[in-house]
């Protein structure tokens, strides 16, 4: 387990986690999360060797149905939150290859 | 008829009897809670949608089935009120988040057809802490909901608009969603039933996940019965969703009809675990009121045993490590391309992604998800996530140990009751206050907070929370029921005028 008083480099963990936090909150969310992750540290205290892990309070696994076609939701109703549509059919989005632009 | 204060004031079950006998209709009970909304909701601010054009034509339309001798159930007029994590077709589902503002969902959830089926009325959409993160309601980016009891105290949280609404007599019931005590809190803070049903027991499907292995939908009421009523309604398998269990609810209300005919609890005996009683910082009014909670148990022939849950001072660790891991991937789903928030700033797909995030996120959300992606990062996945998952074993292995010598258990809510808006700005304290009700999520047993008192200090209310194993619901639901019509005081009725 990590040292206590570790420094989180929030850059990288927000780069990770794919968000852009503004400039000033970052000084104040590294001495958040390094308190909350100091707290959370007391679990190094117990022995868990031989102990299963839990993943979910209910042990289901491989639940399946029949492969059924039923009626799929409508393209429209599917596409009516995107924020924006090419021609009403397609979800648009910002150029995700380097290269000249779509016209 | 009746007057609309009566009107707003009925239980669940005095409702539907209204209904039934021909004392009101739909239509009058929806006006009589949508003049409530408007005089009370300015103060309160419980709710972030309302249709009245809406409720109105669902109540006329109940109304109809019953004149023509078709209701669809008991309870086919009722109003419900759904937290707003909550889909419902062709609704406004925002999750208390700007991400998701104008989200309109296309499909019903798992409950809302549940209830729709049952002929009830969805009268709104509650407030709630972001994404369902929060304790307090503080995190909504939309509004503060106050506590009904004390305008300058907040309402609990993550579903404080759902409590808040059944208390300031705005609704009959609600559905919250509760996966570290987000319907119990917030219920024990504002004088409500607040149950959270076993794992599996009602499907998520529609609810907007936040951590999944730990939320479950469940009611918010005024009565035990009701909370019994309502899960009849809504629990069930339902196949869209993996985790839920095949068994059929057990006419939980029909139990506890049954029941009051001598509602005793004798040869029942009840767990005390120590752990719980001896937290430094317990408010002594809630030590009080519990100690009282105990004799109006022991007047109803119940006898108590002490118990241990020697992990318990690790709960909060646990907890806060697999649900910020399951939150992180869970809302990895929120990108700014298919639905939601798309930052106006993005120049190409990364910085759409992490602006349409960053900007669209509140701050809470953005701790939970950075401490999550931590957690579950590289070199870092088995000290905290898979540590965490093991030590989650233990913490089921101390409640399953203590139900061998009883049949349920009685702690506390809360360790004091609702605190003013602002009280708790360091985010670990604020964590700290759920310290009775996250184990419960991590062992996926039930629980339920039942009104207990009124702190003479605050003038607010206390609750108490009886824990059972995993499928026994009808053990709470019986003990609450017995304790709610044994306990000093009859009513938990906010003095919001």
């Amino acid at each position: 387990m990590a040292e206590q008083g570790n420094k989180i480099d929030v850059a990288q963990v927000a780069s990770l986690a794919r968000l852009s936090l503004p400039q000033d909150m970052i000084p104040r969310l590294q001495a958040e999360m390094e308190q909350i992750v100091g707290y959370v540290e007391m679990l190094a205290e117990l022995d868990v060797s031989g102990i299963e892990p839990t993943a979910h309070a209910v042990a289901r696994t491989n639940v399946l149905r029949d492969d059924e076609p039923s009626d799929p939701f409508p393209r429209e109703a599917m596409l009516a939150n995107a924020p924006d549509l090419i021609e009403g059919e397609l979800v648009k989005v910002p150029q995700v290859l380097p290269g000249e632009g779509i016209a | 008829m009746m007057t609309n204060a009566e009107l707003i004031s009925l239980s669940l079950r005095d409702a539907a009897a209204a209904l039934r006998d021909g004392r009101t209709s739909s239509v009058a009970l929806c006006t009589a809670f949508l003049e409530r909304i408007q005089a009370v909701e300015p103060k309160v601010r419980a709710l972030l949608a309302v249709n009245p054009e809406s409720v109105l034509a669902q109540a006329a339309a109940s109304d109809a089935r019953r004149a023509a001798g078709a209701p669809l159930g008991d309870f086919d007029g009722v109003p419900i009120t759904l937290k707003d994590n909550i889909c419902t077709k062709d609704e406004q589902c925002s999750c208390a988040s700007k991400i998701l503002k104008g989200f309109v969902s296309p499909y019903d959830s798992f409950v809302t057809g549940k209830l729709k089926a049952a002929g009830c009325v969805l009268l709104g959409r509650a407030n709630m802490d972001e994404f369902a993160m929060g304790s307090s309601c503080e995190n909504s980016a939309y509004q503060r909901t106050a506590n009904p009891w004390d305008l300058d105290s907040v309402p609990g949280g993550s579903s404080g608009g759902s409590a808040a609404s059944v208390a300031a007599l705005e609704t009959v019931a609600a559905l919250g969603s509760d996966t570290g005590g987000s319907i119990r809190q917030p219920a024990a803070f504002c004088g409500v039933v607040g149950l959270k049903p076993t794992y599996g027991r009602v499907s998520r499907n529609g609810l907007v996940a936040f951590a999944s292995s730990l939320d479950q939908i469940g009611p918010l009421s005024r009565t035990v019965w009701d909370a019994a009523a309502i899960l009849d309604l809504i629990a069930g398998h339902d196949e869209k969703d993996s985790t839920s269990l095949p068994q059929q609810p057990e006419g939980f209300a029909a139990d506890l009809e049954a029941f009051e005919a001598n509602p005793r609890l004798d040869g029942v005996k009840i767990g005390l675990p120590k752990e719980y009683y001896e937290l430094d910082g317990m408010d002594p009014a809630v030590k009080a009121i519990m100690n009282d909670s105990i004799e109006v148990f022991r007047s109803l022939g119940a006898t108590f045993v002490d118990v241990s849950l020697p992990h318990t001072k690790y709960a909060m660790a646990c907890y806060y490590i697999i649900a910020t891991a399951e939150a992180s991937a869970n809302l990895a789903r929120f990108d700014g391309i298919r639905y939601g928030y798309r930052s106006p700033n993005a120049t190409d797909i990364n910085s759409t992604y992490e602006k349409s995030r960053g900007e669209g996120f509140g701050n809470e959300v953005l701790r939970r998800i950075m401490l999550g992606t931590y957690v579950l990062s590289s070199g870092y996945y088995d000290a905290y996530y898979l540590r965490a998952q093991k030590v989650r074993t233990l913490l089921r292995r101390d409640f399953q140990e203590a139900y061998k010598l009883c049949d349920f258990l009685l702690t506390p809510v809360t360790p004091a009751p609702a605190f003013k808006f602002g009280a708790k700005t360091d985010p670990l304290q604020m964590y700290l206050s759920d310290v009775f009700t996250t184990a419960l999520n991590l062992s996926g047993d039930c629980g339920i907070s039942v009104p207990a008192a009124i702190d003479p200090g605050t003038g607010l209310p206390v609750g108490i929370q009886l824990i059972a194993p995993a499928m026994e619901e009808k053990r709470i639901f019986r003990a609450g029921r017995a304790f709610e019509l044994a306990r000093a005081r009859k009513e938990f009725i906010a003095p919001l005028s």
